[in-house]
């Protein structure tokens, strides 16, 4: 399966909307750098993380997170957070990767 | 497991060039092998010896540079996206080559898997 | 563009190895030069006698979007290129139907014909490949 990732703020670009449209259930989808921001618990994208989660593994780039002065308590339910290290496995995990640029 | 990164924006402009430095390096560190990293559109500005960024942040250029030579690892810059840009010989950091697209195709051919950093 | 056809390699360098490669197109022509530099990495890739795949999607319908009058923006139209794909052997086009929808385009506005997939069976397709470049 894919590992999406997803990289723009939902408020500044929709590619996390195509992401979810397009993404298979089984794959992963990866916030990173501003991408992030997506996984605010009171943000616009919070219903839509929440949903996607019943069928996909969604993951939160930490770095990036503290970077913009958020936690992991601001995040949505369910999103796990990972490093670099972490990122470089899920790589590995999953067959190919795909970059909503 | 074996990676190629395709890089394809300049250093600092956005986030990307340090997002594939830290997944390359953190690849490293894990033992994988990178097949190579391919700068493309932009990104071939990370190959730029001109680049003077201020002391107090990290140099990009000069982190790349390091990390290829020291790992072995190819960094390889598009002849094309690299003339349309300035990107000369003369003017290539060290541990930056140039070379044509057929490296980025060859390294989607010969790698695991093939990560994307970009806008 | 052709003359980059790579003579770097040893002819049978990456012979017998055929991986199934997307190229997803994502954004509008002419705002960026994604699109244009892509298309030459999709003509690199008919080179190397890949499996190739191609999708427009998103803003990147415009891309083969009929009726490019450029001069007056004073850049190169680089979309008569797509009509040249097929003689590359990259026959494999797709579109997908809800970026279309949203533009209010249809397949009679394209310049090449393409297959229209829907968002679920884009996915599908998109799990079956090897190596997915994007931009």
């Amino acid at each position: 399966m894919i590992l999406h990732t997803v990289n723009k703020s939902p408020y500044e670009r929709s590619n996390l909307d195509s992401c979810l449209r397009v993404a298979r259930d089984g794959s992963g989808i990866l916030l990173l750098e501003d991408g992030v921001i997506a996984a605010l618990a009171t943000g616009t994208s919070a219903e839509a993380l929440k949903s996607a989660q019943s069928g996909k593994s969604v993951y939160v780039l930490g770095p990036d997170l503290n970077a913009r002065g958020l936690g992991d308590s601001d995040l949505v339910d369910g999103v796990k957070v990972i490093d670099y290290d972490g990122f470089v496995d899920l790589v590995a995990e999953y067959d190919t990767v795909q970059s909503w640029l | 497991m074996k990676f190629g990164i395709l890089v394809n924006e300049g250093p600092f402009n956005h986030q990307a060039s340090d997002s594939a430095y830290q997944f390359t390096k953190a690849a490293l560190g894990k033992g994988h092998e990178i097949t190579r990293v391919f700068f493309y559109h932009d990104g071939v500005n990370n190959a730029s010896s001109l680049s003077e960024p201020q002391s107090d942040d990290r140099n990009l250029v000069k982190l790349w540079s390091e990390l290829g030579q020291e790992n072995g690892v190819e960094l390889i810059v598009c002849i094309a996206a690299g003339l349309r840009r300035g990107l000369k010989e003369e003017n290539l950091a060290p541990g930056f080559e140039i070379s044509g697209l057929g490296q980025l195709v060859g390294a989607g051919i010969d790698a695991d898997r093939l990560v994307v950093f970009g806008d | 563009m052709a003359d980059e056809i790579p003579d770097e390699f040893e002819d049978d360098e990456y012979e017998g190895v055929v991986k199934k490669f997307m190229f997803i197109n994502r954004k509008a022509p002419y705002g960026s030069i994604y699109g244009h530099e892509m298309q030459e990495t999709m003509l690199i890739s008919a080179a190397f006698e890949q499996d190739v795949s191609v999708v427009f999607m998103d803003d990147g319908v415009f891309l083969i979007k009929k009726g490019h009058d450029t001069e007056a923006i004073n850049i190169k139209n680089f979309s008569p290129t797509y009509r040249a794909l097929e003689g590359y052997d990259i026959e494999k086009l797709y579109v997908e139907k809800e970026s279309l929808d949203a533009r209010g385009l249809t397949e009679d506005d394209l310049l090449v014909p393409v297959e229209v997939l829907g968002a679920a069976e884009l996915g599908d397709l998109m799990e079956t490949q090897d190596i997915i470049i994007s931009a």
